[in-house]
Parts: C-alpha cells; sequence; structure tokens
C-alpha cells in the first residue's frame, strides 16, 4: 500500500463525499426543517442529470448545460412542492413516504418516455476530459472539478444559513415552526424555497455525476439510501452532521473498496479474502451505521432544539 | 410437394387427437431500470423474428408474452411463475441475467417446460444442473472470457488487472479469463451488482493503475459498460492499461457513445460468439432488416433472441404443431435444424451450442456509424468447460 495511491484514494473518498453531501444536504434540509420524508429527491438527483445532459447535447457545452439546467431543476422543484409536498405538510411519515415512492415511479416512468431507457452518456469539453498532475498524484480533471464545485457549494450553503437573513428563519424554521410563523413570516413561501434549494443541490450532483456513470432512470435510487445513511449518521437536520457523515462515508466506503481485500489477506486465504471482501465493503457503511445508532442513537451532531 | 404436405398435416390430424394450433412462447428480460435498453433489443428482434415467421412455424400459430424481471431474480421469478402457471405457456425463452435464470429454471423444467436461455449462461447450468429440457442459444459464461484469454496470450500481455460484477456472471468471467491466460493476474475487484449497481469505479481504477499491469481485463454489461468506459478514458489510462473487454462494448453502448464523440472506443477489441458482420444468409436478412425497421444495428442479445425464437420454431414444426409430444419437441430442439445467425452451430451434451468464437473490433461502418468487425476467428467448434461436469448423455 504506496501513499501515492493511498492519496489517490482519498481524494476519490473526499469526492464521493462531497457529492453525497449535496444529496443529503438536501434532503435533511427538508426532512430536518419541513419534517417531510422526501423519498422523490432521487429523482429530482435524476432529473438533474437528464435536463443537464439534454442542455449539453443542445449546446454542445456541458458548463452552459449545468447553467441552464439549475434553475430547471429548481423549478420542478417549486413544483413537486406545490402539488405533491405541500397538501402532505400535516400528515405522518407513512402517507409522505407512500406519495413520494410514487412519485418516484412516475417520474421514472416520464424520463423514460421523454428521454428513453438507454441513458445518455454527457459529453464534456477537453480541458475537462484530460488528467491533472500534482507530484506523484494524477486525478482526472473532472473529479477535481467535483472536488471544488462540491466544497464551493458547502461553503454557500455554510454562509447561507449562518450568516443570511434567509438562513436566520431556516434555522428558526427548524426549531419553531409555529413561532416563526406568528412573528408574521410567510412559511409557506419559506418552506417552498427550502424544498427548492433541496432540489437544486440534489439536481447539481445528478449533474455532476451524470458525465462519469451517463445519466440513466433509475440512477437516484441507491444513491438516495446511501444519503438517507449520511443524514441518520449526522443527526437529522444538521447541516453540520451531513457534511461530516457525507465525507466520513465517502471516505470509509471507497478505502474499502479500495483496500479491504488487501487487509483480509493478512489474516484469511486469498481465496477467502476476495469473496467476503466485496461483500463486506458494500455492507461497510451500514454497519457503520449500527454502530453510530447504537452509542448515539440521534446521530453524531443532532440539531440543538427540537 | 403440395400434396405431400397435405398428406403430412393428414398424417398428423390423424396422429393426434386434439390438434394443438397454437404454441405459446413466455420471454422473460428485462423492460424496467436501465437495463431495459437490453430487454427492448431483446424485445425487438423476437418481434422481427415473428414476422419473418408470418406468426406461424408451420401451420401452428406463434404467441409471445413477454414478462419483465425488474433486473431482479425474485421478481423473475415470479414472472416466470406467471408465465408457466396462469399462461400455461409451452417454452420460456429469454433471460438476460444469470442470477435470474438460476432463480427461475426450476419453476419451468419442475413444470415439464422447454426453457431456453437467449443470452445469460451461468456455469451451474452447463454443469451440475444441467437438464433435457434445456437449451441455449447463447454460450456459456466462462467460454467469450476464455476466448479473451486466449487473445491476451497470443498478443503477449503478461499480467492483467481484472474487474467484474459481483454477482453469478461476474464470476464466471473471471473464471473463464483466468482459465486461459498465461501471465499473472495482478488484481482483481468485484463490484456491487443490481438495481443499485456500483457505477463510480474511480477507486478501482486507481488501484488497476497503480498495480502496473500490462492490460485491464473487464466484463460491465448494458449501461455500466458504457459508464466504465467513460472512465477508463478520463483517467487516461488508454495508453498504460489497454482495455480487454467482453460483453462491455456493444451495440447499444456505440450509438451512445457516439453521440457523445467519444473517439476513445474506436479501435478497442472483444471476443464474441457472433458479429453483424458474418457472412451467411440468415445473418445479412436480420441484420439488414433489423436496421431497416429500428434503425440500430442489432446487438448479440438480439441475435441470440432471434436464434431463440428460430430453434423454438423449427422444433414446433418438426412436430407438427404437437405441443404433447415433448420427446419430439426435445429431439427436434436438440437437432438445431435452423438457420442461426452465427452460422452452423450443434448443441454438445450439455445443450451448450458448441460454436467458433470471434476476436471483433469496434470500427466506423460506411455510412460512419459505428459498430464492430470480425479480425479474427480465435476458437473453432468450441466446447465449454463445465460439459464434462453434465450426467446427462
Amino acid at each position: 500500500m504506496d501513499l501515492t495511491l493511498f492519496t489517490i484514494q482519498l481524494l476519490n473518498g473526499l469526492q464521493l463525499g462531497l457529492l453525497l453531501f449535496l444529496v443529503a444536504s438536501g434532503l435533511t434540509l427538508v426532512f430536518g426543517i419541513l419534517d417531510f420524508v422526501n423519498l422523490a429527491h432521487a429523482s429530482l438527483y435524476m432529473l438533474g442529470a437528464f435536463i443537464c445532459a439534454s442542455f449539453t447535447l443542445w449546446l454542445g457545452n456541458f458548463v452552459w448545460g449545468v447553467l441552464l439546467a439549475l434553475p430547471v431543476t429548481a423549478l420542478v422543484g417549486l413544483v413537486v412542492e406545490r402539488v405533491v409536498a405541500r397538501p402532505l405538510y400535516a400528515r405522518d411519515h407513512l402517507d409522505q413516504v407512500l406519495a413520494t415512492f410514487g412519485l418516484i415511479l412516475v417520474i421514472d416512468t416520464a424520463a423514460q418516455l421523454i428521454w428513453g431507457p438507454a441513458g445518455i452518456a454527457v459529453p464534456l469539453p477537453d480541458w475537462l476530459e484530460g488528467q491533472v498532475q500534482i507530484g506523484a498524484v494524477t486525478l482526472p480533471s473532472f473529479r477535481l472539478l467535483i472536488i471544488g464545485a462540491g466544497l464551493m457549494a458547502a461553503a454557500g450553503l455554510f454562509w447561507l444559513v449562518n450568516y443570511t437573513r434567509l438562513g436566520m428563519l431556516i434555522r428558526a424554521g427548524a426549531s419553531n415552526r409555529t413561532m416563526v410563523s406568528a412573528l408574521g413570516i410567510d412559511i409557506q413561501s419559506l418552506f417552498a424555497l427550502v424544498f427548492a434549494l433541496g432540489a437544486t443541490l440534489a439536481g447539481l450532483a445528478g449533474m455532476l455525476i451524470a458525465p462519469i456513470t451517463e445519466a440513466s432512470i433509475g440512477m437516484g435510487n441507491s444513491v438516495i439510501i446511501t444519503a438517507f445513511v449520511v443524514i441518520i449518521v449526522g443527526g437529522i437536520g444538521s447541516m453540520k452532521g451531513a457534511f461530516i457523515a457525507a465525507l466520513m462515508i465517502g471516505l470509509i466506503d471507497t478505502l474499502g473498496r479500495s483496500f479491504l481485500d488487501d487487509i483480509f489477506k493478512l489474516v484469511m486465504s486469498t481465496e477467502a479474502a476476495e469473496t467476503s471482501a466485496p461483500a463486506i465493503s458494500a455492507m461497510l457503511i451500514y454497519i457503520i451505521m449500527a454502530a453510530v445508532l447504537a452509542f448515539k442513537p440521534s446521530g453524531l451532531f443532532p440539531p440543538k432544539v427540537r | 410437394m403440395t400434396r405431400i404436405a397435405t398428406l403430412a398435416l393428414l398424417a398428423s390430424v390423424a396422429s393426434t387427437a386434439v390438434l394443438a394450433n397454437e404454441a405459446k412462447i413466455g420471454f422473460v428480460t428485462t423492460l424496467t431500470t436501465g437495463a431495459a435498453v437490453i430487454g427492448n433489443d431483446m424485445k425487438n428482434a423476437v418481434d422481427l423474428a415473428i414476422e419473418h415467421l408470418d406468426g406461424k412455424a408451420g401451420d401452428t400459430t406463434i404467441e409471445v408474452i413477454f414478462g419483465d424481471d425488474g433486473f431482479a431474480p425474485e421478481t423473475g421469478k415470479q414472472v416466470t411463475d406467471k408465465l408457466v402457471k396462469q399462461d400455461d405457456v409451452d417454452f420460456v425463452a429469454g433471460y438476460i441475467w444469470s442470477h435470474v435464470l438460476l432463480a427461475s429454471r426450476k419453476t419451468v423444467l419442475d413444470a415439464d417446460k422447454f426453457l431456453i436461455s437467449a443470452n445469460a449462461g451461468p456455469s451451474q447450468i452447463a454443469g451440475k444442473l444441467c437438464d433435457p429440457n434445456f437449451f441455449s442459444t447463447s454460450w456459456q459464461n466462462d467460454q467469450t472470457p476464455m476466448a479473451m484469454g486466449e487473445v491476451l496470450n497470443r498478443q503477449g500481455v503478461k499480467s492483467l488487472y481484472v474487474m467484474a460484477p459481483n454477482y453469478a456472471a461476474g464470476k464466471d468471467m473471471v473464471a473463464g479469463v483466468e482459465r486461459t491466460f498465461e501471465g499473472e493476474i495482478v488484481g482483481k475487484d468485484l463490484t456491487k451488482w443490481g438495481a443499485d449497481a456500483q457505477l463510480d469505479f474511480s477507486a478501482e481504477l486507481a488501484k488497476a493503475k497503480a498495480s502496473g499491469a500490462d492490460g485491464i481485463f473487464v466484463f460491465y454489461p448494458g449501461a455500466a459498460g458504457g459508464a466504465f468506459i467513460r472512465q477508463y478514458d478520463q483517467a487516461g489510462l488508454k495508453d498504460t492499461l489497454p482495455l480487454y473487454s467482453v460483453f462491455t462494448v456493444d451495440a447499444l453502448s456505440l450509438p451512445k457513445l457516439e453521440e457523445a464523440d467519444f473517439q476513445a472506443v474506436l479501435g478497442s477489441r472483444t471476443t464474441q460468439q457472433w458479429d453483424p458482420t458474418l457472412d451467411n444468409a440468415a445473418n445479412q436478412k436480420f441484420v439488414t432488416d433489423f436496421k431497416a425497421k429500428y434503425g440500430t444495428y442489432p446487438s448479440y442479445y438480439a441475435a441470440q433472441s432471434y436464434d431463440a425464437i428460430m430453434l423454438i420454431a423449427s422444433a414446433i414444426e418438426a412436430v407438427g404443431g404437437d405441443m404433447d409430444d415433448k420427446d419430439g419437441l426435445r429431439a427436434a430442439l436438440k437437432a438445431a435444424d435452423f438457420d442461426s445467425v452465427r452460422g452452423e452451430f450443434s448443441f454438445g451434451t450439455n445443450n451448450m451450442p458448441v460454436q467458433d468464437f470471434y476476436l471483433r473490433e469496434v470500427v466506423t461502418d460506411d455510412d460512419g456509424t459505428w459498430t464492430t468487425k470480425v479480425v479474427e476467428t480465435v476458437y473453432d467448434n468450441a466446447v465449454d468447460p463445465y460439459a464434462a461436469d453434465c450426467k446427462m448423455k
């Protein structure tokens, strides 16, 4: 296990963690503040990818594709909030799960009708297709871009939540929703805004992953499960928790996939290691979640007032 | 001639009390999730086969009922149950995925129906679990990677990194290349598979690069193939770690890669038992009509599905549409007396095809469309390695 490979894997883990954070932050905002379980968050991630792919193929430029797809995804988020989420805020979580699960099926099928089942490969401009050399470490430049974009989004979100009036309202809404509306704040448009923000973040994650894995039907379904693991480990409703847990899960998953079989080979036969390592590394994040919940049932960083 | 046909018809009418004038085929494939792109291609090929047959095998009308396995063994088993018990089909064909086929085989075989795999070829069914009522119009999983291993030996590759999804076929593919490749396997990754398959291979590609292998062998069917090739190129491995793949670059991924103008895939090589350029009348008709009807080249999935329907039709015709004549149907299936798009082939003792394997290269055709062509023949009349484990004679 040499240092260069370890560094590369750390960066790969960081990149996966930041993508997870983009999805999980929206989920934790909506779940923590609106008290709304949105399984269809996965569909917004997928829609972001498809919308961006269409714009990219149409305009021939990925960057323009992302810039145009972001507001469109936000708009889709607003529509989903108005049509599906708003009537369900007062209902219990099971109704919300049922409705948003139905929404996943509807959006998946709609996407299949619009874009076909094949998925879309998203072309990148030449300057993003290459690699960047930093010392002995070579990384695909697009992965560096994901790391950069993810960190910027995280910083922007941190600033928004902690240092702006809107962020203050969001935090206040999370602590005591009735009190905020009693103070004359239009809680409905605040909720709509938060929902659209979450949708945009999920969409952005989808847009960033699409040039790597292609935009495909149901691409969000695996991410959403991991994102739930992230917000549960981080503490539901906590932005800081989501950030730290996302990076943790990203690193554990990547490093597990990279080094687990080598570690297992130290204590068991090569054949046994090769069979068990993939199984264990697929389970690793759930084992971590179980361990965290055993010691801190409300996650690592539960919001102070609930 | 007409008189003989009439006599034959009369004879068959006389020999069976009730003439079954309709045969039902259940066709199980993936019609939802991202893998639906494979299922749709197979369905298109089945529709084309039925069109070429005019909906009939001899005088028997053929009805095809499609079932969706949703890329999951449990769903595949349920839909197979439904086809066998509720629709009472005579044949169940299709099956892209080895784990789905393994989960579903018992339902079909216990009901004394015929099971025809149009893609999946798990080692178990070729060996210990072989059955007189099971036939394959594809290959045994190990064979295509074995041919690739042979190609690697011929090209002087000394060390290899291996990647495949972690399920029945993935393990068979790895076993296949390990069986024939004479150099050293320096690293191996089996990645998560299914509806929530792992599609981001950053960690694995970094390991492969660090391993210093002469080449990388991969098996990533369907959407994962395009994703893998994308990342392989983004990681800049084309010159240092040449790609040798099976079932990864195909007629389904190439149009997408072409649309994204993804030149890196041109010239890459894979092994296969079939190719659109194979020079036989059945194949030319199939490829031309498929392109005319659907606008794309057929994939190998389509070719195998087309063959599956043609094989079944040849058997129905041989028994004159008497679907109760199981022994006759079995013998007729085993004879493989039809014009396969892959050219001549026969069934081995375990009812797996004994056939040629080719090395194919990704090229641009006369119209500028990306497709494949045959470079050389790797194996003649290859028998799969599990045939010896099969107790059938």
